[in-house]
C-alpha cells in the first residue's frame, strides 16, 4: 500500500518553509518532532476560546478548559490502549522518569536493585543514581551487543531476587534498535520485578497496546510525538499508582489539608500538583488523535524504505560506518553513523548548510559512546513526513563533508 | 555552503595540528569537557621560573573548530604567562563577536563562528583548559 507522504507533509506547515534559500530537510525528529496543524489548531482553540485553569473553577471557561484537558487524557489513554485515569500528565519524559524514581523509589529499600542498560539515555540513568544516593539501592547494567542492541542474552544472569525494577528504552535513541519488551517482561516475572519502558523514541511511531506488552510503567514525551513542549506522560498500572506516594506537593494533589495532617488525592491527581500544563496537554491529546488516524503499517514501511535508502547511500561514501543494526528487522528509523576523519559536529554543521537538520554528539548516551570508544555520532531520525529528497540532501551533504573536511 | 564556516584558514589551522600531542614531562596539565557536546581537551604545559610557557601540547577529542583553536593557541602560547594567555582569550572573544574590536591572526580566522552561537564554546574550550592549567 502506498503512503501519501505529500499529504502528510501538507499538514506540517514548517516543512514548506524556505530558510536562507533552502528547504527544510528535518531529520532531527528523535530530538523533537515537528507538529501538525491539528495540534497547532487544538492549542490555539484552547488559548482563544477556553483559556482558564482546570478542575477548580465553576465558570464556563473553566468548564471548557477542564473538559478539553480531560479529553486530552482520554486521547492519550486511547493511544496507549489503557484507561484515562491511569494517565499522569508530567512536564516531559524526563519528568515522568524522575517521578517514578522518586515516588516508586520510596517503596524500595537499601540493597534493592534496579536494572538498566548500557544504551539508556541519561534521563533513564541519572534519576536512579539520585535514588541510589538517597536510599542505597543498587544499579545493574545490561551490556549492548556490537550492533547496538540491549543484550537480552545477559538478562537472566543479571536478575536477582532483589531486582525490583527493570527500566529500559523501547527504542534506542542512538542505534534505533527495538527492544523485545515481552521477553523482558517474561524474564522480570521470574523474579517479581516491575518493568518500566522509556517510550520516548517509540511513541512517535504509532499507537501502542500497553496491556498486551505487559509492562508496569510506560513514559513518553509530547514534543517528540508531534505535540507541544512541556508535556509528557506517565502510565502505570493502577495498583502501582495507588501505592505510590506523591512526588510534588501543592494544589490539586490533596484530599484534605490541615496543619496536622494532609491526605492525598487518588491518582492521577496525586501526581499532578499545581496548575498542569493545560495547553500542552490538549496539544498532546490532539497529537495522539492525529497519530491514531495515520496508517502506521504504510507509514512504517515508508520510513524503513528511507532507512534503506540512507544505508545504501552511506555505504557509497568512503569511510562511513553505521552504529546500530545493519538489517531493517526490529529497528526503527533512527540511524547513527560515523564519518572517518570528520567529527560528528562538523558533519552536522555541513548538513545544516544543505538545509538538513540532524543531531550530532553523544545523544545523552555517554555510557554507550564509551562502550564503542566514540566521541559521538551523527544521528538521522525520521518521521512519516520525511521523504526521499530529505535523504538525498543528507547524502549530498555527507559526501561534501567527506570531500572538504578531511 | 558550510564553507562559510569551514573556511580555508580554519581547516588549515586544524590540519596543521600545531602543538598536538602530549608533553613528556609537563609542569601543569588540565582537562576540560564540554558537557553539551562531549568535546574534550587536555592541555599540557611546561613553565619557566616566571610562569611563562616554554612548551605546550594538546590532545583534542572534538570538532574541527576545537582542533583549529587548539592549534592557533599553541602557535601563540610559548613565551606567554597567564596574563598573555588572557590577552589571546580576548582576541578569540573578539573573533567570535563576544567582545568589540577586530581580532588579530590567527584567531581572526574564526570570525564566521560569530554567527554560530552553539559552536562558540568549541573555540573557547582549549583556552579554558589552558587557563585551568595556568591557574
Amino acid at each position: 500500500m502506498s503512503f501519501d507522504v505529500a499529504g502528510v507533509r501538507r499538514q506540517f506547515p514548517i516543512l514548506s518553509e524556505i530558510i536562507d534559500g533552502k528547504p527544510v530537510h528535518y531529520l532531527d525528529n528523535g530530538a523533537s518532532a515537528q507538529t501538525p496543524l491539528a495540534v497547532i489548531d487544538a492549542v490555539r482553540k484552547y488559548e482563544t476560546t477556553s483559556r482558564a485553569n482546570v478542575l477548580r473553577g465553576v465558570h464556563r471557561l473553566a468548564e471548557r478548559a477542564t473538559e478539553a484537558y480531560e479529553n486530552a487524557r482520554a486521547e492519550v489513554a486511547a493511544f496507549l490502549g489503557v484507561k484515562p485515569m491511569e494517565i499522569v500528565f508530567t512536564g516531559g519524559c524526563t519528568a515522568a522518569i524522575n517521578l517514578v524514581a522518586y515516588s516508586y523509589g520510596q517503596l524500595l529499600k537499601a540493597g534493592d536493585r534496579i536494572l538498566l542498560s548500557e544504551l539508556e539515555h541519561h534521563s533513564n540513568i541519572v534519576p536512579w543514581q539520585l535514588l541510589r544516593q538517597r536510599s542505597g539501592i543498587e544499579i545493574d547494567m545490561i551490556p549492548v551487543t556490537t550492533d547496538g542492541r540491549i543484550d537480552l542474552g545477559k538478562l537472566p544472569g543479571l536478575l536477582t531476587p532483589r531486582t525490583k525494577l527493570i527500566s529500559l528504552a523501547h527504542i534506542s535513541n542512538v542505534t534505533g534498535a527495538l527492544l523485545d519488551v515481552k521477553a523482558v517482561v517474561a524474564a522480570a516475572k521470574g523474579v517479581g520485578a516491575k518493568v518500566m519502558i522509556d517510550g520516548a523514541q517509540r511513541a512517535p511511531h504509532g499507537p501502542l497496546d500497553l496491556p498486551e506488552l505487559g509492562v508496569d510503567f510506560y513514559v513518553f514525551a509530547g514534543h517528540k510525538a508531534y505535540g507541544p513542549n512541556g508535556i509528557g506522560v506517565l502510565w502505570a498500572k493502577p495498583e502501582l499508582l495507588d501505592a505510590m506516594p506523591p512526588f510534588h506537593g501543592g494544589g490539586s494533589m490533596i484530599g484534605r489539608v490541615t496543619f496536622a495532617e494532609t491526605t492525598w488525592a487518588p491518582a492521577p491527581r496525586r501526581f499532578e500538583a499545581g496548575t498542569p500544563p493545560i495547553g500542552p496537554a490538549i496539544g498532546l491529546g490532539a497529537a495522539c488523535a492525529w497519530m491514531r488516524g495515520l496508517d502506521w503499517t504504510a507509514a512504517h514501511d515508508h520510513e524503513m524504505g528511507l532507512v534503506q535508502r540512507l544505508m545504501d547511500g552511506l555505504q557509497k561514501i568512503d569511510g562511513t560506518q553505521i552504529l546500530g543494526p545493519a538489517s531493517l528487522q526490529n529497528r526503527y528509523p533512527v540511524v547513527s553513523f560515523m564519518l572517518d576523519g570528520v567529527h560528528p559536529h562538523d558533519v552536522a554543521q555541513t548538513l545544516d548548510s544543505f538545509g538538513v537538520a540532524v543531531r550530532a554528539g553523544h545523544h545523552c548516551a555517554q555510557p554507550l559512546m564509551d562502550r564503542f570508544d566514540l566521541d559521538g555520532t551523527t544521528r538521522v531520525s525520521m518521521a512519516p513526513y520525511n521523504d526521499t529528497s530529505d535523504i538525498d540532501a543528507l547524502l549530498a551533504g555527507v559526501a561534501h563533508a567527506a570531500k572538504t573536511l578531511r | 555552503m558550510s564553507d562559510e564556516l569551514y573556511q580555508e584558514k580554519i581547516v588549515a589551522l586544524a590540519k596543521a595540528k600545531t602543538g598536538a600531542g602530549k608533553l613528556a614531562a609537563p609542569t601543569r596539565s588540565a582537562r576540560r569537557d564540554n558537557p553539551l557536546c562531549g568535546d574534550r581537551v587536555v592541555i599540557d604545559v611546561t613553565l619557566d621560573g616566571q610562569g611563562r610557557i616554554t612548551g605546550i601540547g594538546h590532545q583534542v577529542r572534538g570538532c574541527l573548530l576545537c582542533q583549529a583553536s587548539a592549534s592557533a593557541l599553541a602557535s601563540l602560547a610559548v613565551g606567554k604567562d597567564a596574563a598573555g594567555i588572557a590577552d589571546i582569550r580576548h582576541d578569540a572573544e573578539r573573533a567570535i563577536g563576544r567582545e568589540q574590536g577586530a581580532a588579530a591572526e590567527p584567531y581572526a580566522a574564526f570570525a564566521p563562528v560569530a554567527a554560530h552561537k552553539s559552536r562558540q564554546e568549541c573555540v573557547l574550550l582549549p583556552l579554558e583548559a589552558l587557563k585551568d592549567a595556568l591557574a
